[in-house]
């Protein structure tokens, strides 16, 4: 069947069943956390999208970091620090190649994507948007790409504008058209959303911004570990990384950044490794990327990173997607068979983030029960409280699925769900 | 009897469906607002506290049915009750839910109120059991707003891993 006939029957792609060769046992097994049992219980692990797990290679790499490297970079003469550094910039070489940025220097270390989204707003923001001026976001963003932009808007006297969505979670784009103008001076969305699934499509976003000359920044929280990432052929400004949620250690990410923009941008934090020379008159500051890393950095987690990267690269990235494609299909049939089950973020184009509500029931408790039967699913507000709001909810529940999650874990999920309608309905 | 069927038992389940004192309180003199940012529950206990003593007392707002519930049982158990009592029993319950009083053991005055025992087994829906009777306390105390933020880390020491 064409998809223009499936669409003729009211049949959305999602329906038929996805054909993958993706050897999940295979996979599975390079993720030692996932082999233990939860109250007797096999873990299901289906909350990816907050943290996903980290494979063997790279827990080796960071213990090999601690074991045989460990000192600071970019300042010692010696051994250690000079193994240690070049292990640090050469994660960064990894993630310059596996987002094809054009240099290295275009990808600074920080913390996660909040620290990320952070310095831009100081580094760019704080420069370049003033009284009158505009940032567009999306009505679907995460806390940490709306409360930044509203700290500036406030120091500055410059409006937030905000993008809204339908009620399938797909970001309405005439709406956008609308409101950009020539105050606009940056947007800010994600790729994809971490409370719906929704895949926003970002080459339409951008190229709309460039238009009018508008920067855009992408928080790829959720995009980096599900799709692959081509900065260059989307031809974004910022696209920022949460290494925890692409298989790497907490307090390693990346933001992504166009050189020209970075060379013109204030720096975030002052100290150590981000200057050229100090007097107490005045400092002038290091070159990319340095300029933007002042401290000592989280180098094991980012050397972790750079393995990931190898990790990732080591797979067949567009089986995966498909294999991650076909469990969200599997998992949406059987949840949606339960007769109280809501769906929440139903987009044409979704990574494998399954939202849902169930009638008469807090999200909190379905957690509760799920967990007790070996099932992590997050449940809560996923920091992103305007959706929330969109969809009259005061939570929800979400199953977050992963390349190494299979469809017996989803069964054993479905099954656990309808044990809370047992237990609450 | 499960873990789970402990913690969600019958009579949690009833007052997580019909709250009892459930609505604003027109004759309240103390007002207090108490939320859990981490999960978006909220509620506001209203007092009509006179003469040291809490004349009347109703609740509203939304959350889990652990939180609902235990907001329900707290307004009837310390309706009646001087600031004292109420926080003596504020006390027990906490400690019960934390796992660090024996309520069959321990003399105390819990009650009804020992079906909630079995939260102890769920050391993050502590705070879920608590919110409201922080709520009262606050409200007690003429605060207007609580937050479980403020409530420090409400588990047990002995559930501090090393």
């Amino acid at each position: 069947m064409t998809m223009a006939e499936m669409l003729a029957l009211g049949m959305s792609k999602n329906e038929q069943p996805i054909e993958t060769s993706w050897d999940v046992e295979r996979v599975r097994a390079d993720f030692p956390v996932l082999r233990q049992t939860v109250n007797g219980k096999p873990l299901v692990y289906l909350d990816n999208a907050a943290s996903s797990q980290v494979p063997q290679v790279v827990i080796d790499r960071g213990s090999r970091y601690l074991q045989e490297e460990h000192s600071n970079i970019h300042r010692g003469v010696h051994y250690l620090s000079q193994r240690a550094t070049s292990a640090y910039d050469g994660a960064r070489e990894k993630v310059r190649r596996f987002i094809n940025a054009r240099e290295s220097k275009e990808c600074i270390f920080v913390r996660g994507c909040t620290e990320g989204i952070n310095l831009v707003m100081h580094g760019y923001g704080r420069k370049f948007v003033g009284e009158g001026d505009e940032i567009i976001i999306s009505e679907m963003e995460h806390h940490s790409n709306i409360v930044p932009w509203q700290m500036l808007c406030e120091e500055k006297g410059a409006r937030l504008r905000v993008i809204p969505m339908d009620d399938a979670g797909e970001l309405l784009l005439d709406e956008y058209d609308a409101l950009l103008n020539e105050r606009t001076k940056l947007v800010a969305v994600m790729h994809i959303s971490n409370s719906l699934g929704t895949i926003n499509p970002l080459k339409e976003i951008i190229s709309r911004a460039h238009k009018m000359g508008v920067p855009v920044l992408i928080d790829g929280a959720q995009g980096a570990p599900h799709l692959k990432v081509d900065v260059q052929d989307l031809d974004c400004d910022f696209y920022i990384m949460s290494g925890h949620k692409m298989f790497a250690p907490t307090g390693s990410g990346v933001v992504y950044g166009k050189a020209e923009w970075l060379e013109r941008m204030n720096p975030f934090m002052g100290g150590g490794d981000m200057i050229r020379t100090v007097t107490f008159e005045k400092t002038t500051y290091a070159g990319l990327p340095n300029k933007f890393e002042a401290g000592t950095p989280a180098i094991a987690a980012q050397i972790g990173l750079g393995a990931a990267i190898d990790y990732l690269e080591g797979l067949d990235r567009e089986e995966a997607h498909r294999y991650e494609q076909e469990l969200l299909r599997y998992a949406t049939e059987k949840l949606s068979a339960i007769e109280s089950v809501r769906l929440i973020g139903t987009a044409r184009e979704k990574a494998s983030v399954l939202a849902f509500v169930i009638e008469g029931v807090h999200p909190h408790d379905v957690g509760t029960i799920l967990d007790y039967e070996g099932v992590a699913i997050r449940a809560g507000h996923h920091c992103a409280q305007p959706v929330m709001q969109h969809f009259k909810v005061p939570a929800t529940s979400r199953a977050s699925f992963a390349f190494y999650n299979t469809k017996e874990e989803v069964d054993i999920f479905v099954r656990a769900v309808e044990q809370v309608v047992e237990v609450l309905g | 009897m499960s873990a789970l069927t402990e913690l969600y038992n019958e009579q949690i389940k009833e007052h997580e469906k019909k709250p009892r004192n459930f609505g604003k309180l027109e004759t309240a003199n103390r007002v207090a607002e108490g939320r859990n940012p981490v999960c978006g529950d909220h509620f506001t206990v209203y007092l009509q506290y006179e003469d040291d003593v809490i004349k009347d007392i109703r609740f509203e707002g939304e959350g889990c049915a652990i939180s609902k519930a235990s907001a329900s049982m707290m307004t009837r158990s310390v309706k009646g009750k001087n600031k004292a009592d109420a926080e003596q029993l504020f006390s027990e319950f906490h400690q019960m839910v934390l796992g660090e009083l024996d309520e069959e053991t321990t003399p105390n005055q819990l009650g009804y109120l020992k079906v909630f025992a079995g939260v102890r087994n769920f050391p993050v829906r502590v705070k879920c059991a608590s919110l409201s009777w922080h709520t009262m306390h606050a409200a007690l105390e003429g605060e207007e707003t609580t937050s479980t933020e403020d409530f420090g880390p409400d588990i047990a020491s002995s559930q501090i891993s090393a």
